[in-house]
């Protein structure tokens, strides 16, 4: 796999997005900004309702009518180099920028797949709404399904109901790649799946990032999965980016409390006997959060300041990541120190 | 008797509950399918038992029989030391009371128009497990303190809704206490809560555990929340119905006996990047599971163990048993015969 850190395939800037909802404006994501560079994969880990998947629906601006972008910019680079604000986009432009440029892959492989059409129909259905015929749609779709490790022909003319579930996420991921996208955005892929199933859908996704080479925005709440197959890791807390980095730097050099107290409360296998410690209380109240810092309230390092003064983002190795919290030096010091 | 916390902390005392060659069969279209084949599990008292597997693989309907919510096909079911079929009458309600489940989803187990303090004084009630307003009042405060949810005034008159996944399936535990049970099948009960809550709720079943002298089943798909709860334990790992591995804990984790055993943890990734990537994953002939309907002759995992040995494996069915060298027992042929 190259990773190429020149070329931004996507540059997110300030984006804020909120929900109208009966007690008033819920600030689901707020003012986050990260670049997605080609061939890079990048995970965004958080909890239920820290926002990751508000921010998903957003990249593709498929948000519910009563949620907006209140602000930032998506600015997105096609392969000849000409930059785009998907936020200008209308809806004619945006569904050719779907699936041709970036593409998604939901979680419940099921309901992602239309029951009454067998694979084939997707395919050329898919293909003919972007203008590619079916002989040669075939042809990409018969390589992609070898590529996942399926039984191509078979798969091809099949039903969704007369495949397994590793199977059809398998199908999933290989029909994201059909228009060939230079970023496909993946809603926890792996979450509802048996481990073995997972294991095989992990070493495909690798092995076709390294064939294909495009760049992944990964959303899950598993920090195993996370650990293994990302390059970029960001934690999201409360709507906010609250620490975004180099995947080695983040788990073992974690520089927000947020981030340190989740892979603290992980059980890990080869760990022998272990002593976890659960985050006390809950995610905030998100229309009226919290004064200083959005995690103040549940965090075992918080000191005054905390309560007061949101934490400014500070950069670390010229930029290669950066952490918004008040006490990252002592977090730094509990950190786990390994590689 | 049974709530009586002075009960020494033994880590496998009586067998509480022994199933002795349970199968249980489904019919679907008029087809038989074979969900357990020949379990024989012993679970002790006070012990923390971990059920874990893949989906279809049998650790609910294990989980199920044990909680008394389903009967075998065919087998023996003791608790006690008395088969289920002798509990007659005023006994066989009381064994009913002493064998509890708490399910996975705590949106789906809870009745959205019953208020917390419903939930909870409807078991009391109908069991008549406490006399009088005041009494039921009281086992209720002492019910939702038990499982953290503080005040408890301030549970009673909420509604489901009204909670978190966390808090619910405080409600859950607690509901399943109310009727002191000896015994409590949880059944992924923490699958659906977020990383940050479940240890919690973890180390409030442990603790119950210990002031109750309760035994737990725990049943998860999960194998690094299983080492973790079942640490001081043991583990059963089921394949397509059968158990192929039981032993201790960390002898389980640590050294796995049975092929599938070993796929698994090698399948499994960690919350350590360099540990991760580096793993070593076995690759199986086949990422197919078969179906219960189709079971492979001899050893079930024959046709996708990378270790199959023709004539021997698909041939003869492997029994749960002692093997030379190995701490836990394991239904592997090769692993008997001292070939792996």
């Amino acid at each position: 796999m190259s990773l190429d850190m020149n070329k931004v395939v996507l540059s997110v800037r300030d984006v804020s997005v909120s929900y109208l909802a009966r007690r008033g404006r819920v600030r689901a994501v707020s003012q986050v900004s990260f670049d997605l560079h080609a061939g890079e994969t990048l995970a965004l880990i958080g909890e239920s309702g820290c926002g990751k998947s508000t921010l998903n629906l957003a990249l593709i601006r498929q948000l519910p009518k009563n949620a907006s972008i209140d602000s930032g910019s998506i600015a997105y680079t096609y392969r000849d180099g000409r930059t785009v604000n998907l936020l200008d986009f209308d809806k004619t432009a945006m569904r050719r920028y779907l699936w041709s440029e970036c593409s998604m892959v939901f979680q419940g492989a099921l309901n992602s797949l239309n029951p009454v059409l067998r694979v084939s129909d997707l395919v050329y259905e898919t293909a003919a709404a972007h203008g590619i015929g079916r002989l040669e749609a075939q042809t990409r779709a018969l390589k992609l399904f070898e590529q996942v490790r399926l039984d191509a022909k078979r798969v091809f003319n099949s039903y969704p109901h007369e495949m397994s579930g590793g199977m059809r996420q398998r199908v999933l991921l290989a029909l994201s790649l059909l228009l060939r996208p230079q970023i496909v955005i993946m809603d926890e892929p792996t979450t509802a799946v048996d481990i073995l199933t997972q294991r095989s859908i992990l070493d495909v996704l690798k092995q076709l990032r390294a064939e294909l080479n495009f760049s992944v925005i990964f959303i899950s709440h598993d920090l195993a999965v996370a650990a293994e197959i990302a390059d970029t890791v960001a934690t999201m807390y409360a709507g906010e980016i609250v620490e975004i980095g180099p995947v080695n730097d983040v788990f073992y050099r974690s520089r927000h409390a947020y981030t340190l107290s989740l892979l603290n409360a992980a059980p890990r296998l080869s760990a022998g006997a272990e002593t976890l410690e659960s985050i006390p209380g809950s995610p905030p109240d998100l229309i009226e959060p919290p004064p200083g810092c959005k995690f103040h309230e549940r965090c075992a390092y918080a000191q005054p300041i905390c309560r007061t003064t949101p934490p400014p983002m500070v950069a670390y190795n010229n930029g290669a990541g950066r952490a918004a919290c008040h006490e990252t030096a002592r977090v730094l010091a509990d950190a786990r120190h390994k590689a | 008797m049974v709530t009586d916390g002075s009960q020494t902390m033994t880590k496998t005392g009586q067998p509480l509950v022994q199933m002795e060659g349970i199968y249980r069969s489904f019919v679907k279209d008029r087809q038989v399918i074979p969900v357990l084949q020949d379990i024989n599990l012993e679970v002790g008292e006070n012990e923390i038992l971990c059920l874990v597997g893949e989906s279809g693989c049998g650790k609910t309907t294990t989980g199920k029989i044990i909680a008394g919510l389903l009967e075998p096909s065919r087998g023996v079911m003791r608790v006690a030391d008395r088969a289920i079929g002798d509990y007659r009458g005023r006994e066989k309600a009381l064994l009913r009371r002493q064998l509890q489940i708490v399910h996975q989803d705590p949106f789906a187990s809870l009745n959205p128009a019953h208020t917390i303090g419903d939930i909870l004084s409807f078991p009391l009630k109908r069991h008549r497990m406490t006399e009088g307003g005041a009494a039921l009042k009281r086992r209720i405060w002492e019910l939702l303190t038990m499982v953290d949810l503080t005040p408890p005034g301030d549970m009673v008159n909420k509604y489901p809704h009204q909670l978190s996944g966390g808090q619910r399936q405080r409600v859950s535990i607690a509901r399943a206490l109310t009727v002191q049970p000896r015994l409590i099948v949880a059944d992924e009960a923490v699958s659906m809560v977020d990383v940050s809550i479940r240890i919690t709720l973890l180390k409030m079943l442990l603790r119950l555990r210990q002031e109750l002298g309760l035994t737990i089943v725990f049943i998860t798909h999960d194998l690094a929340l299983a080492k973790y709860f079942a640490w001081e334990g043991r583990i059963a790992v089921m394949y397509l119905g059968r158990i192929v591995e039981i032993g201790r804990t960390p002898d389980v984790i640590a050294h796995p006996a049975h092929p599938y055993t070993r796929a698994l943890l090698a399948a499994v990734p960690e919350a350590d990047p360099e540990l991760t990537r580096h793993k070593q994953t076995i690759a199986l002939r086949s990422d197919d599971i078969p179906r219960l309907t189709d079971i492979p002759p001899g050893c079930a995992f024959h046709p996708r163990c990378p270790f199959f040995a023709a004539g021997t494996c698909d041939a003869h069915t492997p029994h749960l048993k002692a093997a030379p060298g190995w701490d836990q027992q394991v239904a592997c042929l090769l692993v008997q015969q001292g070939a792996l």
